[in-house]
């Protein structure tokens, strides 16, 4: 099981992320569980999804736009956003924007290439749920949120820039 | 200059202390080649066809002395004795062992310096005129808001991992010294309808394969609207920049893909939504970053010294260095002198350490402690009280800091190609030497006047050949190295990209062919005209029937 780390610490799961290749078919056989099914999944089978009895929740892959999703985001305890490969910069700017702009206050979860030395930044983008890749060292991630104490930007952790805070 | 802060400390013994544990995580085999790559990358680390070369930034060209004696310690102990210019007014060194780098790097911070984003797809050095704030023809000096752009781009989290390397280039003079046209982003500033200085913003110019000039993305915006501006096009580009294929992932790509009006559509609904937010710059913030940039303690003086006119009459050297490397300042009394590092023999940029120390001496000496690095691969004394020229420059010339070739065809642009390089397909030092060799004589150089000569090795067009009135760029044929020669390019306030002549040359061929250029601008000319003013009237083809002219 992968690992997720949420509020500083490693914690248990309790959502299963569904392939691209996954179809309803899966929900009418595992009933009572809490799902992270990708976008056009939840656009496809919307209706179905809706009267499932566990909870849904969605993830984007990396070209896909979070302005895109013409619905109340806010139906979705969480949303994910993957990283296909580490070096995919464009989950970051999907983070930023839907808690920037769209105002979502819910989960932003990374998943896919998820590795310790990029989980600072994704932090400051507005992710607050990290499933990290099997392989990663559970407590090294955990030091990876301090690798910097202050950053000159604007970010979702500080929203005031340093040079307005000198 | 910008002075570090506890927070800017704070940063750079962070960034010291992570990239040390990357290292160390690397060499323990906990990180992967292909994990390393991009962190070393944004710390300057390539690895190289003999060793690892470090790329140290230099915020826009400015280095303050006791920065230059920490790089020439670092020459002295990590290096063999030198460094190396670069055309992003940085500092390379050829020869650091990967170990080392992480005490290199503190080292550096003790100096406030760093190699943080000189390489990698992200915001690379911001680089400006080497002439800011001592320029006569300047709006306002563009420092500061250098400054401001690196204080944003630095570790900013969303544009780590951008499609491509992105850089930037700030203008505040008339006479375009940054070659800010084929910048990914260009700024300029300028006066605004109500005679506000404020920014002029482009986007998607560029060198590389696929050499293309800027287009305008907002005509005019208010100063404290930079940063969300700069922000919302690299929104757009982060987004919709193309991944598929590296060779079409800069801005310009996208920028022509999506059709300027559609581009400039899709920045202006992305500003519109940041504008006005967090990000938008103070007052204060900007009387902050302007007061390091303010003028030295100058002494009052008048323009054109007793001392200063006799020495030009007395001595005819000394007089030709004056007219090539001298430029006017803005404050009488004052001029702005132009170290040219193109001596022939040694390769374009390179600098040794004993050099480095020297330079930092006469910086104390002569003008007030700080030099600047041009994208030419010079340094300028900014600052030099007009009746010390003389002394001036019986010191450069000790140390052979005193070539008068500057702005001449000599004083070429030349990346470090494949006798250091591994992206090149070509050697490139040698081509440079081949051709000053060429033309040694200085009294032919001035009579030619202005003439632009830059190289890269390859298509990657670190030696600017596009923009260089005279280009040369290394191709491989056939496990051969050849050369390919283009005409007519400019970095200036009228870019232009230069035109292929023709079929590629062999190495030998070079200089003869460059002779053959010449003479045919030689010929051509009319009174006072530069050989970009003849190519522009007469074309290619005066030129390449020369060139290709079969012997009788």
């Amino acid at each position: 099981m992968p690992k997720l780390i949420k509020n500083g610490e490693i914690t248990q799961d309790i959502w299963t992320v569904l392939s691209e290749a996954s179809g309803p078919e899966i929900l009418r056989a595992v009933p009572g569980k809490n799902f992270i099914v990708p976008l056009e999944f939840w656009k496809l089978y919307r209706e179905e999804l809706e009267e499932y009895d566990g909870d849904i929740s969605i993830w984007l892959d990396s070209d896909e736009n979070v302005n895109d999703i013409d619905s109340d985001l806010s139906q979705f305890p969480l949303i994910a956003l993957n990283f296909p490969v580490f070096s995919d910069g464009r989950s970051y700017t999907n983070a930023r924007e839907l808690r920037e702009i769209m105002g979502f206050d819910g989960e932003v979860r990374a998943i896919g290439d998820v590795l310790r030395d990029q989980l600072f930044y994704m932090a400051r983008c507005g992710f607050d749920a990290f499933q990290i890749r099997y392989d990663q060292d559970s407590e090294a991630c955990l030091a990876a949120f301090t690798d910097f104490e202050i950053g000159y930007q604007s970010s979702i952790v500080e929203p005031v820039p340093l040079f307005r805070r000198r | 200059m910008y002075q570090y802060d506890k927070y800017d400390h704070q940063m750079l013994a962070d960034r010291v202390a992570q990239f040390r544990d990357q290292t160390a995580r690397y060499l323990d085999g906990q990180l992967s080649d292909a994990e390393f790559l991009p962190l070393r990358l944004q710390n300057g680390l390539y690895i190289q066809r003999l060793a690892p070369m470090l790329r140290i930034a230099v915020p826009y060209g400015l280095l303050s002395s006791t920065q230059l004696r920490k790089l020439a310690f670092i020459a002295r102990h990590y290096d063999k004795g030198y460094g190396h210019l670069t055309t992003r007014q940085n500092v390379q060194f050829n020869w650091p062992a990967l170990e080392d780098v992480p005490d290199l790097l503190a080292h550096l911070a003790e100096v406030e310096m760093h190699a943080i984003q000189t390489s990698g797809n992200c915001i690379r050095n911001t680089t400006t005129d080497q002439f800011a704030g001592v320029a006569e023809d300047e709006l306002e000096d563009s420092r500061a808001y250098c400054e401001i752009i690196r204080q944003w781009s630095t570790f900013h989290p969303e544009f780590a991992f951008l499609p491509r390397k992105f850089k930037i280039a700030v203008c505040g003079t008339k006479d375009d010294q940054a070659a800010t046209q084929v910048h990914d982003i260009g700024v300029y500033l300028v006066k605004g309808h109500n005679d506000e200085v404020g920014f002029r913003i482009l986007a998607g110019g560029g060198l590389g394969r696929t050499p293309v000039i800027g287009q305008e993305v907002f005509d005019y915006v208010e100063k404290k609207h930079l940063l969300t501006a700069l922000e919302a096009i690299l929104r757009v580009y982060n987004r919709h920049g193309r991944r598929d294929n590296k060779y079409k992932a800069r801005i310009k790509i996208l920028v022509r893909e999506t059709g300027i009006e559609e581009f400039r559509t899709q920045v202006h609904a992305e500003w519109e939504r940041i504008k006005d937010g967090p990000q938008t710059l103070t007052d204060e913030e900007i009387e902050r970053c302007k007061s390091y940039f303010v003028d030295p303690a100058y002494v009052e003086a008048e323009d054109s010294p007793e001392e200063l006119s006799q020495a030009l009459k007395s001595n005819v050297l000394f007089n030709g260095w004056f007219q090539q490397n001298v430029r006017p300042h803005k404050k009488p009394g004052y001029a702005i002198v132009t170290a040219c590092l193109k001596e022939t023999g040694i390769a374009p940029g390179d600098v040794t350490d004993n050099q480095l120390d020297y330079i930092a001496d006469l910086a104390d000496e002569f003008s007030f402690g700080e030099v600047r690095v041009t994208h030419h691969q010079n340094i300028v004394f900014a600052d030099v009280e007009q009746s010390k020229l003389f002394s001036f420059w019986h010191k450069l010339k000790e140390r052979s800091l005193a070539s008068m070739n500057l702005g001449l065809l000599t004083d070429m642009i030349c990346c470090p190609g494949g006798d250091f390089c591994a992206l090149a397909n070509a050697k490139s030092i040698p081509i440079a030497e081949s051709i000053q060799r060429e033309f040694e004589d200085i009294e032919e150089l001035k009579a030619l006047g202005e003439l632009r000569i830059n190289i890269s090795g390859c298509m990657n067009a670190c030696g600017h050949h596009h923009v260089g009135n005279i280009g040369i760029l290394g191709v491989d044929k056939k496990g051969e190295e050849f050369y390919q020669v283009s005409l007519g390019g400019s970095s200036k306030n009228e870019a232009s990209l230069g035109k292929i002549i023709g079929p590629s040359f062999a190495q030998e061929e070079i200089p003869a062919v460059v002779r053959k250029i010449v003479n045919v601008y030689e010929a051509q000319k009319t009174t006072d005209e530069s050989f970009l003013e003849t190519y522009k009237r007469v074309g290619i083809d005066p030129f390449k029937e020369k060139v290709y002219a079969k012997a009788d």
